[in-house]
Formats: C-alpha cells, sequence, structure tokens
C-alpha cells in the first residue's frame, strides 16, 4: 500500500494532480492539504455558527421557546468545542500548509505524508464529536472547558466519544505542528535566516512549539476524565482524595496556551496585509518576533486568572493578577507597530485591509476588556458573566476569525489565478463588521448588569440587550453565506490576477505565478530572496 | 539524502517532547498535591501528623475552630459535629468527636474529606487522630462516635481568628474498593 | 448623557417589539453595591475602564487620523522608515508604569477581601442541583437555623404561558435573611458538582466545590433586598436557582431568626425526636384509620382487585424503600395517590411501619421520621 503512494506521489512531481476524488484522499501536496483544511474549517464554521444562532434565537426574548435547558447547554458546549477546534485551528494550519512552503521557499512541508494523515483524522474526529448530539442522554453538555465533576460523575454516556474525539484532535494538532517546526527549520530557502522569515512564518513556528507543549497535557487531562469515568480512579473525585480543582489548574495550563494558539497566527496574517496595503515596510519587525515569544512564554504562567474566583490563597492571586496584567505589554508593542506601519504610508483600502484594520480595532478593544479582567478584585464580578462572554469573543471572532477572512481574501487570487469580486467582498465585510458589533458589544453591559453566562433563560432587565445581540447575530451568520458565494464565484468567475496582485505585495509567494503551480520552489534556484524582501 | 535523517531526527525530538508534555500533565497531578501541602492550597490538610516535640502551648491565644459536617449528593447518613466549635489554644491537643449513623437497611461504605478555609491555615491544623484517615463502614442502623485530635499550630498567622474545618461525607459503597483505599491515602 | 439617551431609544423599541414585559433595574454598568467592598471594587472597575478609555482613544485616534491623511487616493506617498528606538522604548514603559499604577489599588482590595477578621454570623451555604442550602452555624444544635432556598417562578411563566411579572427568575421561597451593618461570614461548598454563589450587591462570588469549603464575607450598609445567581455551569437549571439576601434591621432579624428557630424546635420535636417502636405503632394506627383504611380496610385487607391487600403480601412485607417509596409518591394509573404533601414526614414513618407490624405483618422493622424526613428532603 504504502509503495502504491509512494509511487503516487513520485507520479505528482512530474505531471501536477491526479484526476478525481482518489487526489483529495491520497494527495500529499501542501497546496492540496492546505485547501482541504480550509474547507473542512469553514464547513466547521457554518456548524458552529448554526449552534450559536440556536442559542442566540432562545436568548431572543425571556421565557424558554425554542430548546430545552440540556439542549442549550449541549448547544454551548458544541458551539465552543466546534469553534475552537474545528474552526479556528484547522484555518490557521490550511493556511499554514498553503503558504509556509510558499513563504520560505520549499518546495512543500517536511513530512508530506504525515500531512496528509494529520488533516484525514479530522473529518473522522469531528463527525464522533456531532454524532454525540444523537446519542442517548445527549451530547456534551459541560462547557467546553468541561469541568469536573460535571464532566466526570455528572456526565451523559456520550463522554467518552467526547474523550476519544479531543484525542484524535491532540493526535492531528501535534502532527502538524511538528511538520510545521520540521518545515520552517529545515526547509529554508539556503540563505534565508530566522530574521528574515515573514512574520507570518515566525508566529505560527512559535504556535507550533506552544501546540507540541499543550496538546499533550490536554490529551492528559481528558486521559485522566476517561480513568475516573471507567477505571475508578480519583484524580477528580474528592471522595477517592481527588481534588475537582486540580481539573481546573490542569485544564488551564493547557487552555491558557490554546487561547493564544488562535491568536498568534492572526499577527502574523495582519503583519503581511497592512505593509502591503500601506505600501511601507512593517514597523518594529524585530519588537514583533520578540513580543510574540514573549507572549507565548507569558503564556503558560498566567492560567489561574482564569480561577480567581475558585479559591486560592492570597499570594495566588497576586501573582497570577500581576502576570496577567504583564501580558498587555507585548500585546501593546504589536498594536502600536501595526499603527506606526500604517503612519505615514499610502494606504487603500481592499477588502483584505478592511479586515485587518477592523482587526487591530476590534482586537484592541477585547485586549482592554482582558485587561480590565486581569484586575483580581474586579474580576469577581467580571467572571462568569457575559463580560466575558464579550470579551472572548471580541478577541476570537473580529481578531481570529477577521484575520483568517484577511488572509483567505489577501492569498485567494494567489490560490485560484482568480481575483474576488471587490464590491461583494466589502459588502461582506461591512454586514460582518456591523454583524459582530451588534452581537457582541451589547454583551458587555449585560454582564456588567449580572447576567451569567450559559443560561439558556434570563431576567428581565437582560431582555433589550439580548435581543439586539440575537438580532446581530443572525446578521452576522447570514453574511457568512455571501463569503461562501464570493469564494465560489471567485474561483468559477473571476477575471485573472497577475502574480504580484497587489501593488504592495512582497515575499516569495508573491514571485510564483497565480494560480501556483501545483510545485513550487522545487530547486533553491527557483527562490529569488532579493525579491522576497522589496 | 541528508535532508531527510536531519527531518527524522528532528521529528523525533518534537514526538519526544510530545510524549513528554503527555506525561508532565500526570506529573501534575503529584505535584499540586505537594503545592497544596506547602501551601495550604485550596484548603487541603496534612497527613496523620506525629508530634515529634513538645509543642509550648500558647495560653494568651485563643483561637475559635468552627466543625462543618455535611454530605454529599444523596448520602443517607446522619452525620454532625458533636459541638460547633471550639476555643482552643495553640499547642495545646484537643479533642472533639464527630456523630454518624447509618440509617439505610444495608451496609455502607463512606470516605469523610476534610476541607480548611481560610486556606492559609490548613497547613497549621495539625491532625494526630482523625476518621478521614481511613473509611467507615457501618452495618445497617449502625451508629457510633468518630474521635478527632488535632493541635493548631502555634505559628499560626496572627491576622486568623476563626478557622472552620469542613467534612464532607461521600457514599462509597459502590466503589471498588482497592482502588478507593489505595487513591485516599 | 448619551446613555440615557441611548437607554430611551432601546427601550422604545423593545417596548414596540414586546409590550409584556416589565422592565426593571434597568443598568448598563457594574452595580455600586451596599458594601465597602463591593464600592471599592466599582471605583476599581471605573478607574480601569476610564483608563482603556484613554487608551483606546488615542491609539484608534492616531488609526483614524492615518486612515484620513495617509491614504494613497489623497496622494499620500509612503514613508521609509521601520524602526525607532526611542519611540519602542517609550510605548513598552508607559504602559508598564501605568499596569503598577493599576495594581496598587487592586492589590489593596484583594487584601481587605481576604480578611474576613471576626465574623458576628456565620451561615454555610450549600449548592445543590440545582437550589441552595443555608445553615446558620449555631453552638446549640437546636438553636440552628437550617433551610433550603428555592426557585419561586413558576413554570407557566417560564414557559411563556402566563405573564413574566417582576423579578422574574430571581425569585425565591426562602430568602436568606441577614442583619444590616453586621459581618457575615459566608462558609460556601457543594453537594454535587459546582455551583458558585454570587451576590453582585455584595460583590461576593465564591464557587463551590463538592468537599472542599471556601468563605467570603460581607458586611451590607443598607437594609433591602438583594438578588443573584449561579455563576457556575451546573447542568440541566444552571439558569434557575436564584438567591435572594434580604437584609433587615437587626431586631427584625432577631425576630425571623427566633422565628425560625421555634418552627425548627417544633420539627424536630416530632420529627427529628428519637422515636419508639410502640410509639410509632401507636401513631401509625391512628393516621391508617384516618387516611389509608378507606380503601386498604381497617383490617387491611382490601377490596381486591382496585384496593390491594396489605397482609402477607406485596409491599407491606417486601422492601422497606419500595414500601416508603409508593407511600411518599404515590403509584401512577391506580388510585393510589401520593402523600408527601399531606402527612409529614412521622405520620409517613409511623403509617409505614404500623403495615408492616400489623395484622400479622411482623416485620419488626423500623425507621425514624428523621431519616424519611431526609428521603422527602432530597426528593427520593
Amino acid at each position: 500500500m504504502s509503495a502504491i503512494i509512494e509511487e503516487h506521489h513520485h507520479d505528482d512531481h512530474h505531471h501536477g494532480p491526479a484526476k478525481g476524488l482518489m487526489r483529495w484522499v491520497f494527495t500529499t501536496n501542501h497546496k492540496d492539504i492546505g485547501t482541504l483544511y480550509l474547507w473542512f474549517s469553514f464547513m466547521m464554521f457554518l456548524l458552529g455558527g448554526t449552534f450559536a444562532l440556536v442559542i442566540r434565537a432562545e436568548l431572543f426574548q425571556p421565557g424558554l421557546q425554542l430548546v430545552a435547558p440540556e439542549f442549550f447547554n449541549q448547544m454551548t458546549t458544541m458551539h465552543g468545542l466546534i469553534m475552537v477546534f474545528g474552526a479556528v485551528m484547522p484555518a490557521f494550519v490550511g493556511l499554514a500548509n498553503w503558504l509556509i512552503p510558499m513563504m520560505i521557499g520549499a518546495p512543500d512541508m517536511a513530512l508530506p505524508r504525515m500531512n496528509n494523515y494529520s488533516f484525514w483524522i479530522l473529518p473522522f474526529a469531528f463527525t464522533m464529536l456531532a454524532s454525540t448530539l444523537l446519542m442517548e442522554g445527549g451530547g456534551p453538555n459541560f462547557g467546553w472547558t468541561f469541568y469536573a465533576p460535571l464532566s466526570t460523575t455528572y456526565a451523559p454516556p456520550s463522554v467518552t466519544y467526547f474523550i476519544f474525539a479531543v484525542h484524535l484532535m491532540g493526535i492531528s494538532s501535534i502532527m502538524g505542528s511538528i511538520n510545521v517546526v520540521v518545515t520552517i527549520l529545515n526547509l529554508r530557502a539556503p540563505g534565508m535566516t530566522l530574521m528574515q522569515m515573514p512574520l507570518f512564518v515566525w508566529t505560527w513556528l512559535i504556535t507550533a512549539y506552544l501546540l507540541i507543549a499543550v496538546m499533550p497535557v490536554l490529551a492528559g487531562v481528558v486521559t485522566m476524565m476517561l480513568m475516573d469515568i471507567h477505571f475508578g480512579t480519583s484524580f477528580f473525585n474528592a471522595a477517592g482524595g481527588g481534588d475537582p480543582v486540580l481539573f481546573q489548574h490542569v485544564f488551564w495550563f493547557f487552555g491558557h496556551p490554546e487561547v493564544y494558539i488562535m491568536i498568534l497566527p492572526a499577527f502574523g496574517i495582519v503583519s503581511a496585509i497592512i505593509p502591503t496595503f500601506a505600501r511601507k515596510r512593517l514597523f518594529g519587525y524585530a519588537s514583533m518576533v520578540y513580543a510574540t515569544s514573549s507572549i507565548a512564554f507569558l503564556s503558560f504562567i498566567v492560567w489561574g486568572h482564569h480561577m480567581f474566583t475558585v479559591g486560592m490563597p492570597l499570594a495566588g492571586e497576586l501573582y497570577f493578577m500581576y502576570a496577567t496584567m504583564l501580558i498587555a505589554v507585548p500585546t501593546g508593542v504589536k498594536v502600536f507597530n501595526w499603527i506606526a506601519t500604517m503612519w505615514q504610508g499610502s494606504m487603500t483600502f481592499e477588502t483584505p485591509m478592511l479586515f485587518a484594520i477592523a482587526f487591530v480595532v476590534l482586537f484592541t478593544i477585547g485586549g482592554l476588556s482582558g485587561l480590565m479582567l486581569s484586575i483580581a478584585p474586579a474580576d469577581f464580578q467580571y467572571q462568569d458573566t457575559y463580560f466575558v462572554v464579550a470579551h472572548f469573543h471580541y478577541v476570537l471572532v473580529p481578531g481570529s476569525i477577521f484575520s483568517i477572512m484577511a488572509a483567505v481574501y489577501y492569498w485567494l487570487p494567489k490560490w485560484t489565478g482568480h481575483m474576488y469580486d471587490e464590491k461583494l467582498g466589502k459588502t461582506h465585510f461591512w454586514l460582518s463588521f456591523i454583524g459582530v458589533n451588534v452581537t457582541f458589544f451589547p454583551q458587555h453591559f449585560i454582564g456588567l448588569a449580572g447576567m451569567p453566562r450559559r443560561i439558556p433563560d434570563y431576567a428581565l432587565q437582560f431582555a433589550d440587550y439580548n435581543m439586539i445581540s440575537s438580532v446581530g447575530a443572525f446578521l452576522f451568520g447570514f453574511s457568512q453565506l455571501l463569503f461562501l458565494v464570493i469564494v465560489i464565484k471567485c474561483i468559477k468567475t473571476g477575471k485573472q490576477a497577475t502574480a504580484q496582485v497587489w501593488e504592495g505585495a512582497h515575499g516569495l509567494e508573491w514571485t510564483v505565478p497565480s494560480p501556483a503551480p501545483y510545485h513550487t520552489f522545487s530547486t533553491p534556484d527557483e527562490v529569488n530572496l532579493k525579491e522576497a524582501h522589496g | 539524502m541528508i535532508e531527510q535523517s536531519q527531518n527524522r531526527r528532528m521529528v523525533l525530538k518534537l514526538a519526544g517532547a510530545a510524549i513528554g508534555m503527555f506525561g508532565f500533565g500526570f506529573a501534575l497531578v503529584p505535584l499540586y498535591d505537594v503545592i497544596c501541602e506547602i501551601t495550604g492550597l485550596n484548603g487541603k490538610t496534612g497527613e496523620q501528623y506525629v508530634q515529634t516535640t513538645e509543642a509550648t502551648i500558647d495560653k494568651d491565644r485563643t483561637v475559635t475552630i468552627q466543625f462543618l459536617a455535611s454530605n454529599n449528593g444523596a448520602m443517607a447518613w446522619d452525620f454532625r459535629p458533636q459541638v460547633r466549635s471550639m476555643k482552643v489554644h495553640p499547642g495545646e491537643v484537643n479533642t472533639t468527636s464527630f456523630y454518624v449513623k447509618n440509617p439505610a437497611l444495608t451496609t455502607m461504605l463512606a470516605q469523610s474529606v476534610p476541607s480548611v478555609t481560610p486556606f492559609a491555615a490548613a497547613a497549621y491544623l495539625h491532625k494526630t487522630e482523625c476518621f478521614c484517615f481511613t473509611q467507615q463502614q457501618l452495618t445497617a442502623g449502625e451508629s457510633m462516635d468518630m474521635p478527632l485530635r488535632f493541635i493548631i499550630d502555634s505559628d499560626l498567622p496572627e491576622h486568623i481568628q476563626t478557622l472552620t474545618l469542613s467534612y464532607t461525607l461521600f457514599d462509597i459503597t459502590e466503589q471498588p474498593q482497592d482502588r478507593v483505599a489505595s487513591s485516599a491515602e | 448623557m448619551e446613555k440615557a439617551k441611548q437607554s430611551r431609544w432601546l427601550v422604545a423599541l423593545s417596548l414596540l417589539l414586546s409590550s409584556s414585559m416589565v422592565y426593571a433595574d434597568w443598568t448598563v454598568n457594574m452595580r455600586q453595591g451596599v458594601t465597602a467592598i463591593s464600592r471599592e471594587i466599582y471605583e476599581l472597575h471605573m478607574l480601569i475602564f476610564w483608563v482603556c478609555v484613554v487608551i483606546g482613544v488615542l491609539v484608534f485616534g492616531v488609526m483614524i487620523i492615518s486612515m484620513l491623511l495617509h491614504r494613497k487616493s489623497v496622494g499620500a506617498v509612503s514613508a521609509d522608515f521601520h524602526d525607532n528606538t526611542t519611540v519602542e522604548i517609550l510605548w513598552t514603559v508607559i504602559p508598564v508604569i501605568i499596569l503598577l499604577a493599576m495594581a496598587v489599588p487592586a492589590t489593596t482590595t484583594l487584601n481587605k477581601m481576604y480578611d474576613p477578621g471576626e465574623a458576628a454570623i456565620d451561615i454555610e451555604v450549600r449548592g445543590l442541583q440545582w437550589k441552595w442550602q443555608y445553615t446558620y452555624l449555631n453552638n446549640d444544635p437546636t438553636k440552628e437555623v437550617k433551610f433550603v432556598s428555592s426557585l419561586l417562578t413558576p413554570r407557566e411563566e417560564i414557559l411563556n404561558e402566563t405573564r413574566k411579572r417582576e423579578h422574574y427568575l430571581l425569585d425565591v421561597d426562602n430568602e436568606l435573611v441577614i442583619p444590616v451593618n453586621t459581618r457575615v461570614r459566608f462558609l460556601v461548598t457543594s453537594g454535587d458538582t459546582l455551583h458558585a454563589w454570587w451576590v453582585p450587591d455584595f460583590a461576593v462570588k465564591r464557587d463551590a466545590i463538592p468537599g472542599f469549603i471556601h468563605q467570603a464575607w460581607a458586611e451590607v450598609e443598607k437594609t433591602g433586598i438583594y438578588r443573584g445567581q449561579c455563576a457556575e455551569l451546573c447542568g440541566k437549571d444552571h439558569g434557575f436557582m436564584p438567591i435572594v439576601v434580604r437584609v433587615v434591621e437587626q431586631g427584625e432579624y432577631e425576630t425571623w431568626l427566633a422565628g425560625k428557630q421555634e418552627e425548627g424546635r417544633l420539627v424536630y420535636e416530632t420529627v427529628g425526636k428519637e422515636w419508639t417502636q410502640d410509639e410509632l405503632m401507636a401513631k401509625g394506627e391512628e393516621v391508617y384509620l384516618r387516611v389509608c383504611a378507606a380503601c386498604h380496610q381497617a383490617n387491611g385487607q382490601g377490596l381486591p382487585p382496585a384496593f390491594p391487600s396489605l397482609v402477607g403480601q406485596g409491599l407491606a412485607v417486601g422492601p422497606m424503600a419500595a414500601h416508603l417509596d409508593i407511600v411518599l409518591n404515590g403509584k401512577a394509573g391506580t388510585s393510589m395517590q401520593s402523600f408527601k404533601g399531606q402527612l409529614n414526614a412521622a405520620e409517613i414513618a409511623a403509617v409505614v411501619i404500623y403495615e408492616r407490624n400489623a395484622w400479622g405483618n411482623n416485620m419488626g422493622d423500623s425507621i425514624q421520621p428523621r431519616e424519611v424526613n431526609k428521603m422527602m428532603s432530597t426528593g427520593q
């Protein structure tokens, strides 16, 4: 079998892609796999979005209208899990697959076979996860953070499938990350030093290390759950000498780096787009690299800020508060660098630039509410309210998701060889921008006014803003169908794109024709580093 | 191909790191216990205390200790402290007891789990004898007084005037005995 | 102010959309609350909020100016700078200074929150799926007050069958009552999964963790009714376990407490005391003749097949748990109704013991009313 694939792979080198469905099943080509990842993540985005709309529809008015509380809890849980592990992370891996080899002048990823496996694990993992909704007792209903003992002693029987699904996702992520690290460290075009790499490559290198460090910890924590549920151990069960709070410590030791895993590649994307449309070099390249590294480092030592109300000795609370506040410094440096890049540039505002600017503004708002949350005494009032929901959606939706959309618009002409429809793209941007803010901005208010998160019904004083938030959510949700239309239209009928595509674009990927040939940079002499740095 | 072997070496290193981090996740469990023991994190109290030196009794200082007893979930036993609170001097050995009765029609096995608040006090509460060190088995209708002997360390920080010792009683009749016993230690 | 204008517009809009609702306590900001700590936290919140607003205005202001001036369409030509050590040092150092300035008051407040001092009243707060159990600790066990507080909002309001009244989802059957200007310590724990006890006006939020006890405290400065909710996902009805605290003058508190203690004493005397088998049999016969004999007959023979005999057959000589269950909960599809609501724990224990030991049913077993009471209160 492997010999056949080997043969096949060898064939590719000379004749371009194979025909038919088998091309996608057996492909080891980084561009094909990147495409698979991106389409998969878009499907998951729509699925997770549908769950979100179920939530927002139920919360449109006080009272129970559409779903029972049990099902509501499954929706919040699955929405979180699907969006984090199914939409955002695979989308970044897809972008890494497409772009990293082209950005560093490598012919492909270092481990093409493993690349194929790490993608094809995902459909199985998510089919298993989604199928729990149809099982007896329902799907996971304990929140995406799956705190014990709700996820152990009190969990529905489907929790075992959830655990296996998480294991599969973890294996996929770890394999993907190993591939990224090896590719970046071993396959850079001759003469490209680390400090000459585009920032997207840098941020992904750091992200990959984070993934290798924390995905196994997540695997460990779900394994402990599995043992508690089926093999009578007591990691998280107080009766047997365990401790439910231990779960939270181990989970957030994974969970905090995880949230940076979902934002660091976004920093890389924005650092590529803003200079292009400002027609000016990125300000403070080196400080960007150092800031990213320090954010990654800090992410390991701040997990306790998710647990201020859980109960820690005073010294613990103070330590986690100070450490968390520190994160504002490197994050601020990044924002200032982007603005300094725009300053005295010669800007145009095509769709990728619009998304990138919206990213900077709205991510900053999310960052500032994060700073508020870091103040431990105030966190006693914010914790587990909609203020927190508003905060992390501001950094994840107009943060991570907007950056992914910016990336798709930016590199789509390179991938497909066609331009997208600029007018439709801008329409999509404005609808998304308005939708996101109408959805999440009012959630700050209802959170401060005292509405807890993860409740299917609420007191009357929260009614107005919930209604507005739901309207915004539907606007945002349905606008994404326009995105689908734009991409399909671009592939089918978009007008021919040039090799450079954007006037101000620099980097190796813009030195190859559009669409990018199936094999690029097969030999080192195809790489023109001078062009890359313009 | 040099490049291939270079890749393989790096893959092995990174995979090793991933496996190491998987192990680290599990290592966090004993690590957490040690940190709890030292800092009193989460109000965990220590193992059985063996008094090594004759403690000096601080007669000038009085500390209030409260006792709480509650059942977890549907546990049916009667469980209550014989006294709600005591005023004690740091350094002296104190004795009290908890009443427990199994009203069910079958023999049941229980484990009580201690917890102290404020956390900062946990490390200063030494129990020389406690029913929480073992499991309790009571036949149908059986009752007993379970003794507790403890010393509050003279080094208890000045600002702590009241500490609360709570026991939660868990029904472990259904759980496999050997595993419960080993993890409870 | 801007806010007021916005709120009027929103109220108008939502009234238009659903005229049946009541809008109470309409607010967009954190509550100042009624304790010194809650006010300090509010101040901290406002301070950091304004710091964020100023940072936001500066950052976004520069961005907007740049977007207006440095666009290609107005003929801007891009400059060629990409580094400036002075600026970079400045925008690293200034945030550090701001953070240090924020850390100082935050630390002070946190210190206060962690020092409960000498509390006059200690209340154990126990989270249960999906209600709260409160125990006023007292050195005299007969004076200890203990009760369960659960949602009062009727099912019909939740299912939109009737109009939602004020305090929808924020009303409970038994309020927690505490005196004003008195330091109260809350000892928070859980009987099943995680919960969190949160009263925004006190700025008290504590996770309830099974097997562990955590403390929080409040000294409320103003009488009134304060409402909160469970703030940690605890399963199906997480959204339906509110907290209501009534803060009253010391005298009123004492009267309330004495009333509760008297109530408790009465229950203790009937349900809580140790009953002998003879007392149970005597009480049981009385209850049986009054309630059960109409169907099952005074001699226990019943009128089969509609009303089965209790003598020497069926549950009366089977396991006691099943026997208790049918008396407490009834049997669907038959005339056997649930007596939970009609008889107290002592009466139920007595009648079950009577049935098991009368007419030659010499089962010889016994149960205390206290234990039946426990079954009734845990809903088994």
